[in-house]
């Protein structure tokens, strides 16, 4: 938009440049604002709506338990931003591990199939309990008991298993002759992965791991089946008490605010990747 | 002195036999150039030569050493031969010139600041001075494959591998290009180069192969082979060429 070359609107002068630019996005915003009105008056004037606003917009209640769920966000958003940073590094050593040939390089190889094909195939709830009431109840000493700790490793784990297939995929696209052009030139197979692949296989998938990482964003409330007080067993808990269930929605407003702009974020990068793409084909 | 020797060269891909008992010498300074059309084998062979595929059957020596030599690893054998493509091959996330040092620094052990005064005292010869800090996608397709001839130059290689260096290039771009192939070879370079510019061919090399099929059909100096070619498929295959206008 902001770098059109001068059009016939503007040309005809700033009376037509306001019917052509401005007039839409009025007609836009009004249109939804209308939608909006009507469907609220539609709402509030249903017969079940005050026990609706009751049981889940109460305000009061919403403010009187708001510092508790948000210091169970907090967890929640430590644990996330901890385990992208993990999972980042693990899964790219995975795809590193599943990419390299040779003999002596088979066991790494191996591993790295059976991990992700295990970890991708278990549903990411199971492997929170089985870390997450497994791991401490063997007692082992040395061993962490935290709930947290294991609940994240069991994020990490299957995460990781994600992550690495879409790091191997970017290095499978990375175009044949790169490697030619590198062993032309005398790397070795980890200089030629470090110098020549990695690099524009991490480039290549930035996007589908923003993505991994928003769905990361609100899979990590899973860990509130350990007893984690994260945000959302902050609410459980007083929603077993009362039965009033708007601290669910003041810990859901809270995972909006932070996954909404992740997820728009993530848009932007993808598209600003897609043009980039578009720009080397010309 | 032979520099580069092919001795009954066999490849397969799968069932399909693409070099058929290839036997080509290039001689120390010396430019060889092959041409055939499309599919009959010219990029394998070269490709076979500095060992990025395998082949079936025969031997491959450089400077008397054969690449199944063990004690002739890669570090030796790409210190000898660079090799420009087709598609540059450029590395997209390095500037220019950390695309030229890579391997003196990486491979040969070269320090940064020899490297570097080395890679822009080349870069400044072919006019890329400008270009040092830039991407590859900001170039040109003619200065992209400039910079992909210097990367290769910059190993001080003793034999140069070109495989149709200017087949993706506008036509005003290739005159450049081939220029510098030119005054390598007025510098001594060992070359063996596969093009489709035949007025190229002609001027720059002091022995053409015609392959066909994955055989060398006809093999003789630039101006016999080009103006009285003996086998019928060389004959055609110019008379082609002529049509389209490239010769
Ligand atoms: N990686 C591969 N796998 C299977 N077949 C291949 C492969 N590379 C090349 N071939 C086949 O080998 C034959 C020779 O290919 P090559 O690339 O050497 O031809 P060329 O003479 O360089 O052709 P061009 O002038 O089009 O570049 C072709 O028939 C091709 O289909
Ligand atoms: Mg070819």
């Amino acid at each position: 938009m902001k770098k059109q070359s001068p059009s016939p609107a503007k040309r005809r002068g700033s009376s037509s440049r306001f019917k052509e630019t401005i007039v839409p996005h009025l007609i836009s915003i009004s249109a939804v604002l209308i939608v909006f009105f009507i469907l609220r008056a539609i709402i509030v004037q249903a017969e079940q709506w005050p026990r609706i606003k009751a049981q889940f917009f109460n305000l009061q209640v919403i403010i009187e338990v708001f510092p508790k769920v948000l210091h169970g966000f907090g967890i929640n958003m430590a644990v996330w931003v901890i385990s992208l940073v993990v999972i980042a590094v693990w899964a790219l050593l995975l795809a590193i591990f599943r990419s390299l040939n040779g003999p002596w390089f088979a066991p790494l190889r191996v591993f790295a199939i059976v991990y992700i094909d295990l970890l991708r195939g278990l549903p990411s709830l199971l492997l929170v309990l089985l870390f997450g009431f497994g791991m401490p109840a063997l007692n082992i000493p040395g061993l962490p008991k935290s709930n947290i700790f294991w609940g994240a490793l069991a994020m990490i784990s299957s995460y990781s298993a994600y992550a690495a297939e879409v790091y191997r995929s970017g290095m499978d696209s990375v175009h044949d002759g790169q490697r030619a052009a590198a062993k032309a030139l005398g790397l070795n197979q980890g200089q030629t992965l470090r110098y020549a692949i990695l690099p524009q296989a991490v480039r290549n998938v930035i996007p589908s791991l923003l993505n991994l990482a928003v769905a990361l964003q609100k899979d990590v409330a899973l860990l509130s089946v350990l007893g984690v007080r994260d945000a959302v067993r902050e609410a459980q808990i007083y929603t077993a008490r009362t039965f009033n269930y708007s601290t669910l929605i003041a810990a859901a407003i809270l995972f909006l605010i932070a996954t909404i702009p992740m997820a728009r974020f993530t848009d932007w990068v993808t598209e600003r990747d897609r043009k980039r793409r578009l720009q080397r084909t010309q | 002195m032979n520099r580069i020797e092919i001795e009954h060269l066999t490849k397969y891909y799968g069932n399909k036999l693409v070099l058929d008992d290839i036997s080509l010498n290039v001689k120390e300074h010396e430019v060889v150039t092959l041409i055939g059309a499309s599919g009959s084998g010219k990029s394998t062979l070269l490709r076979c030569v500095n060992n990025l595929v395998d082949f079936n059957e025969g031997d491959i020596r450089i400077d008397g050493r054969s690449l199944f030599d063990q004690s002739f690893g890669p570090a030796a054998l790409y210190k000898k031969v660079g090799i420009v493509f087709q598609a540059y091959n450029l590395f997209p996330t390095m500037t220019v010139l950390d695309n030229i040092t890579l391997a003196p620094r990486k491979v040969h052990g070269k320090t940064k600041k020899d490297s570097e005064n080395k890679a822009k005292e080349l870069l400044r010869l072919l006019d890329l001075e400008d270009f040092a800090d830039s991407y590859p996608e900001q170039l040109s397709g003619g200065q992209q494959q400039r910079v992909a001839i210097v990367r290769a130059m910059a190993t001080e290689p003793e034999l140069l591998l070109l495989d149709e260096i200017t087949a993706a290039l506008d036509p005003e771009l290739i005159g450049g290009v081939l220029s510098v192939i030119k005054e390598l070879k007025t510098k001594g370079m060992t070359m063996l180069i596969v093009t489709h510019e035949m007025g190229f061919a002609r001027d720059v090399s002091d022995r053409v192969c015609f392959l066909d099929g994955g055989k060398i059909i006809e093999e003789a100096p630039p101006q016999k082979l080009f103006t009285t070619p003996e086998n019928t498929r060389t004959q055609n295959f110019l008379q082609r060429i002529i049509e389209s206008g490239r010769l």
